[in-house]
């Protein structure tokens, strides 16, 4: 069995990959992918189904924290079935979306800006080296920059500093680090693609 | 053209070095937060506390799956050095593909070490299908399950200052790397430790997870060489008006 997907896994790994070069493989390259496309829609349920079964075993375990698991798993019933039975583009449904999940994760989205404020002013507690403090002077500088004011841009912080550090320090620096991850990513996947690596099927 | 030359090249070199590399021992310098990962999990094991491996929430289907294919090298290890801690180590991702292949490699772990009896499929979570829903999910495995260290190692945007946040409420040590850059300055300014860049793909190699791990660390040092000359070659011929 580990040795048949091991097989699967490169076989259609290089199938896609050459259907990139060799216009010949395009047919399959679009065949496998709608495939892995379909297959991640199916997981999706199989996700959820870990989800509900995580929150009922803390539920029966009576665990740390089993009321927010049973409101989730009532949640998630409610809106599934709801969803299944008047179909997503019922107007109850938009109500569901627009009235209680889209402003929780805004909510989330709110939490987040105190917290990243929060963890900027501990920055120094954290990290009292000179990076910390090019970090942290660099982030207000750049909000000084950005700032709208009644008379314009701060002269030399918001016409000169601000453009200096954004397009060519800034820019230069997240080019490289982006180049660094895209190598990372090219090895990663060769070795999946060669079997070096083997996230399925087993040990 | 280009680039099947550039990935014919990144595999042939792949397969040498990892055939060379399994005979010489790896020479790697010091990066911190590998230190005190190594050590959060012998204490882990020593003190019987929790480690919560999170993977983001990175598709499969892109670009931003590499890193969490990276972070499941890492679970790999640590699954199967944890595996006889009284707390087994606690996973979670916001991508239901990866919430499959995250259970079967930590079964893999558990396998690996011969405890294949310890493991328990709900040790690998998904826990929310959107970024925010993920990190809800996440912050309340960190909260609630005496977890003693958090790493986090996959895509991860500014989310993860929730994550950092709940981490440090209880006291718990965090390790985080992202592939995104929203996620590393976020991760940089709340953690001690962060990894920044390719480092996040070094995991398996600083874990001893085979030689492979090792080769593609030379690999990425010589083609990052080549990027470098071509950017300067590129330069230079610009500025020779040769192209």
């Amino acid at each position: 069995m580990r040795v048949l997907t091991t097989v699967i896994a490169i076989a259609a790994g290089a199938l896609i990959l050459a259907g990139y070069f060799f216009p010949a493989l395009a047919d399959v390259q679009t065949l496998l992918l709608n495939w892995a496309i379909i297959l991640a829609g199916v997981v999706v349920l199989v996700g959820i189904s870990n989800l509900i079964s995580v929150h009922t075993d803390k539920i029966s375990r009576r665990e740390k924290g089993s009321a927010y698991s049973a409101l989730l798993v009532i949640g998630l019933v409610a809106t599934l079935s709801f969803g299944m039975i008047l179909r997503p583009h019922h107007s109850t449904m938009k109500i569901v979306m627009n009235g209680i999940i889209i402003p929780a994760e805004a909510s989330l989205m709110g939490v987040l800006t105190i917290s990243l404020l929060y963890a900027a002013i501990r920055l120094l507690r954290r990290r009292a080296d000179l990076m910390g403090i090019i970090f942290l002077s660099t982030a207000a500088l750049l909000l000084l920059g950005s700032a709208t004011l009644p008379l314009g841009d701060i002269p030399l912080i918001g016409t000169l500093l601000r453009p200096w550090v954004t397009q060519i320090l800034a820019l230069g620096g997240a080019r490289g680090i982006l180049i660094g991850v895209a190598l990372g990513t090219l090895m990663t996947g060769l070795r999946v693609l060669f079997g070096a690596d083997r996230p399925y099927g087993g040990n | 053209m280009t680039s099947l030359v550039i990935l014919s090249l990144s595999g042939a070199l792949l397969l040498g070095i990892t055939l060379w590399k399994r005979k010489s021992p790896a020479m790697l310098r010091e990066i911190p937060a590998f230190t005190r990962l190594y050590r959060t999990l012998g204490l882990s094991v020593e003190d019987g506390t929790r480690l919560h491996v999170s993977l983001g929430s990175g598709s499969l289907l892109d670009t931003s799956g590499g890193s969490a294919l990276a972070g499941l090298a890492m679970l790999r290890i640590i699954a199967e050095r944890t595996s006889d801690s009284d707390k087994p180590v606690v996973a979670s991702v916001g991508n239901p593909p990866f919430g499959l292949l995250m259970q079967d490699t930590l079964q893999a772990g558990y396998q690996a070490a011969g405890a294949d009896e310890l493991y328990i499929p709900t040790m690998g979570r998904v826990t929310g299908l959107t970024p925010f829903g993920y990190a809800a999910g996440a912050m309340h495995i960190s909260k609630n399950e005496e977890v003693s260290a958090n790493i986090l190692v996959g895509h991860f945007s500014s989310e993860v200052a929730l994550l950092a946040e709940a981490s440090d409420r209880e006291n718990e040590i965090m390790i985080g790397a992202s592939d995104n850059l929203t996620g590393q300055a976020v991760l940089f300014a709340s953690t001690q430790d962060a990894l920044i860049g390719e480092e996040l793909f070094a995991a398996g190699a600083y874990l001893n997870a085979g030689a492979s791990h090792t080769a593609s660390l030379t690999v990425q040092d010589i083609l990052r060489w080549l990027v470098i000359a071509a950017l300067l070659g590129g330069a230079f011929a610009k500025f020779a008006g040769i192209i």
